[in-house]
């Protein structure tokens, strides 16, 4: 890290004090030099994760059935030095009874499973871990699910989580609420994939993209919390994008927007409380059509 | 010795204009290059006629030179000597199908004979679609497809010999028996190409050598008649190929590769079909074999055209790796098992002696040496200006390179055996009492993760992630900063395997006799592959293969992406160490006494 500083002043140093001649020789940078001036690596340390949400009705749907949880820490002691954090967004399945209610239990439900087994026992001086985060956030969904069916019979939702520890993520799905990586380059990586017949169509080249987007039947997931046969769901961890985003929201958000107009508006905004108001406000002037909820995390 | 650069070493054919030998590229005296030299010899008297063949070689190997497919050898190099012309191109260790059908008894299955047909469509397609111009192969025929020692297709002889051939009178263009009439009659199309093979796909299935048959006789010859295992959908392709008249083929192809594989869809060969040819065990010749006085079980280290390795007879060898001669070797007091390490000119390794030992690499004379309390079973590693390695006393030594003092130890409590993984932070490593160890370059411990039993496998970290197994039978994955753990797999019995990872997959063996692919990201098995016995080696990936030992004494050469057999060798002991993979050639040891190398 010193180091690195130290290559980054030096660098500065040895800049010409006049313009000596028009005979300046230059080539094309390479990767490697590129690397490091294109994207200004701002690294605070300790590392934190800089959250944002944002959550509105939309402009058709009279009730909010969507769900969120935020929660980030940072434990640093000298010897320590970790960033924690907790993010999930559930999308209660519009029509069904108890839509509402399905995503608030089953995000209860699920934060409550994954803070008891993976944060407390962290804190605890009894520093043992017992199980792997990819088990806890497998039976974080079990919870979930008896939670739903349990308290909101009948009711479905979509849940997507994430667990940030250190610089992993790890990532619980089950539905179409979605989960990006957002580089500055540019990229926008979907992390997740959607549990909906149209896209499973997609996937299998039965159906376009452009048939899927006004496809009638696009709503509907093959696999959901509140389901009745038994599933699995998705589990898996990757690197937190740094410097980059961990985006969640619901289709009240990916579908109306476009991955360029979520980019700009991300990468724009002051912070990341801003960009998840921005998000929600551009949703809504496009329509609004259903439930906006959205988690932006920005890893510093 | 040709042009003071390739070295003959033997010769691998010889044609009615040459002959082809095996060499050796000079230009590479570190590393062995091997490659294929195939002479040619200009046998026109007429020097107008002469001029003219010389001028065409050089123009056909300026094309080929261009090609860019994996089924057609690279062209290195091209030189004309008096009247012989010469050719270099890449070396390919396998056999021609001409070789693999008089081996083989009976017939060949048809799904191979298929995936064969599919990748010489392939190949075809490319040269076909060639710009400006399209290249027809033009002598299509069992002797001019290799099958690599990984079963895959190559294309060999580009028409290039021919231009040699048409000095001589009243010869024809292509291989008589494979041609399509208009070959006979000078056109030359890529429906020509369809033709012929559709003529060797003909022979590869019935075994009736066309050449000794009228020509344009295939219909004559049915080939379900002849072997009725074949499916009359691939009989019904072939003599679509087959058609006299050129427009009633298979217009292209990549036609004809559609309709095999609506074959091999039909006929239940699709899922079988990425199955390569196992090449049987005898035919892997090494490339060279070393004999220690005792077993190997450690690993080999390549540096500089050396290959390093210890065994049980004690003693540190250092071999030339182009021919496996011995260079030197160092006596130490008992048994090597770790993988020696060369940093500038300092040759490390432990011993079970306690030792430390570093040596010169140029002398194999001792530099100094740096005694523990406990046998070295770990392998050291370098950073940092320091040498880091375990002892079976439990501490973790961090040693000075250039004094030979020790700047600090760490106390682990138990006997470290796992080789330490160094990145630009931390110091990572397991010890036999089932703890991991997450420590600074101070020799501070960061963070401490427990298993149930010893971690003697290596840990591997990369993207921010630590992998190893133990012998509680856990492939681990732990987050490299935290220590926390992001996922467990189970295997069937315990490991001392170290994992590696290539893209999205980590690997590593287990007492169970298998070998994982597990996805990096999910945990979720990708494949497994049984061996006969204990996989106490460990994995490497080199291009798009897995080399791994077993202690059922065979070297496995599997297709990493689908954990599918390509090849294995046997060895007459248990392979417990880490092969080496460098420059197209495989370095292990084996506990028969044996230091091998294979061609990758």
């Amino acid at each position: 890290m010193i180091k690195f500083l130290e290559r980054l002043l030096n660098r500065q140093k040895p800049k010409p004090s006049g313009n000596e001649s028009g005979f300046v020789q230059t080539a094309p940078l390479s990767e490697e030099q590129l690397q490091p001036v294109t994207v200004m690596p701002l690294v605070i340390e300790p590392a934190h994760l800089l959250v944002g949400v944002g959550q509105s009705v939309g402009k058709q749907r009279e009730r909010n059935e969507d769900a969120l949880f935020s929660l980030s820490s940072i434990l640093s002691d000298g010897n320590v030095e970790l960033p924690f954090g907790v993010f999930i967004v559930a999308d209660g399945m519009g029509g069904h009874e108890h839509g509402e209610i399905a995503s608030g239990v089953a995000v209860r439900a699920m934060a409550e499973f994954i803070l008891s087994r993976s944060y407390l026992p962290f804190l605890s001086m009894e520093d043992r871990q017992r199980s792997s985060l990819q088990e806890v956030m497998e039976n974080g969904v079990v919870q979930a699910q008896q939670a739903v069916v349990r308290y909101a019979p009948g009711g479905g939702t979509t849940l997507t989580a994430a667990l940030v520890v250190g610089e992993q993520v790890t990532l619980a799905h089950v539905g179409d609420s979605r989960a990006y990586f957002v580089y500055p380059d540019g990229r926008m990586q979907v992390v997740t994939q959607d549990h909906s017949l149209v896209h499973r169509l997609v996937e299998l080249g039965q159906l376009s993209e452009q048939e899927a987007q006004v496809h009638p039947q696009r709503n509907v997931l093959y696999r959901a919390l509140g389901q009745s046969e038994p599933f699995r769901p998705d589990i898996h961890t990757h690197p937190m994008p740094r410097p980059g985003f961990l985006l969640i929201c619901s289709d009240g958000l990916w579908g109306v927007l476009s991955e360029k107009e979520m980019f700009q508006i991300i990468t724009s905004a002051r912070n990341p409380a801003i960009a998840c108001k921005n998000l929600v406000d551009a949703a809504n002037a496009a329509g609004g059509p259903d439930n906006i909820s959205v988690i932006l995390v920005q890893y510093l | 010795m040709l042009v003071d650069r390739y070295l003959i070493q033997e010769v691998i054919g010889v044609g009615g204009m040459g002959s082809v030998y095996r060499a050796r590229d000079l230009h590479f005296p570190n590393v062995v290059k091997i490659v294929a030299v195939k002479e040619m010899i200009n046998q026109a008297r007429d020097p107008m006629v002469r001029q003219t063949i010389l001028h065409n070689f050089e123009r056909e190997a300026n094309l080929l030179v261009t090609l860019n497919h994996v089924a057609i050898p690279k062209i290195f190099d091209y030189f004309t000597h008096d009247e012989r012309s010469y050719l270099v191109l890449e070396y390919i260790n396998g056999k021609d199908l001409e070789a693999i059908l008089n081996e083989t008894e009976g017939f060949l299955p048809e799904d191979q004979v298929v995936k064969w047909a599919i990748e010489i469509c392939d190949v075809l397609d490319y040269l076909h679609n060639h710009k400006p111009e399209p290249i027809i192969f033009r002598d299509m025929k069992p002797s001019n497809v290799m099958i690599n020692h990984n079963g895959h297709v190559m294309l060999i002889d580009f028409g290039i010999a021919k231009i040699f051939r048409e000095g001589q009178k009243g010869t024809m263009i292509g291989t008589e028996g494979y041609s399509p009439p208009e070959q006979y009659r000078g056109e030359a199309t890529p429906v020509a190409d369809i033709y012929a093979l559709g003529a060797t796909l003909h022979h590869l299935l019935t075994k009736r050598d066309p050449r000794l048959e009228p020509p344009f006789s295939f219909s004559e010859r049915p080939i379900r008649k002849i072997n009725p295992s074949v499916s009359p959908e691939l009989e019904a392709v072939i003599n679509t190929a087959l058609q006299y008249n050129p427009t009633d083929r298979f217009p292209s192809a990549i036609a004809m590769k559609e309709a095999l594989l609506a074959v091999a869809r039909k006929t239940g060969i699709l899922s079988r079909i990425t199955l390569p040819v196992t090449m049987k065990e005898e035919k892997i010749k090494p490339l060279w074999v070393f004999k220690c006085e005792d077993e190997v079980r450690g690993s080999p280290f390549y540096d500089n055209g050396v290959i390093y390795i210890g065994s049980y007879d004690n003693n540190l060898y250092a071999l030339d790796a182009t021919k496996g001669e011995f260079h030197w070797k160092f006596p130490t007091e008992g048994a090597i098992v770790g993988r020696p390490i060369v940093y500038q000119d300092m040759v490390l390794i432990g011993s079970k002696d306690s030792n430390l030992y570093c040596i010169s690499a140029k002398t194999g004379k001792l530099l100094w040496n740096h005694k523990t309390d406990g046998a070295i079973h770990s392998s050291p590693r370098v950073g940092e200006g320091h040498v880091f390695f375990g002892s079976d006393d439990g501490y973790l030594y961090a040693i000075n390179l250039t004094s030979g003092r020790r700047a600090w130890r760490l106390d682990a409590g138990e006997a470290i055996r796992s080789t330490p993984f160094l990145t630009n932070e931390f110091i990572y490593f397991g010890t036999e009492a089932g703890d991991f160890l997450c420590v600074d370059y101070r020799g501070q411990i960061k963070w401490r993760f427990r298993a149930k039993r010893a971690i003697t496998s290596s840990p591997t970290v990369t993207q921010g992630m630590v992998y190893f197994t133990s012998l509680d039978a856990s492939f681990y994955a732990l987050d490299s900063k935290s220590g926390w753990m992001i996922w467990r797999f189970r295997m069937g019995k315990g490991s001392v395997s170290s994992p590696c990872r290539v893209d999205n997959f980590v690997f590593a063996g287990s007492a169970d006799g298998f070998i994982y692919c597990l996805d990096a990201n999910t945990s979720k098995e990708i494949w497994r592959f049984q061996t006969d016995h204990q996989v106490s080696g460990s994995p490497v990936i080199y291009k798009d293969s897995l080399y791994c030992g077993s202690a059922d004494g065979n070297l496995y050469c599997l297709d990493y992406k689908t954990g599918k057999l390509r090849w294995k060798f046997a060895t007459d002991g248990p392979i417990t160490g880490t092969p080496m993979a460098f420059n197209n050639v495989i370095y292990f040891g084996s506990a028969d006494h044996m230091v091998y190398a294979l061609l990758a």
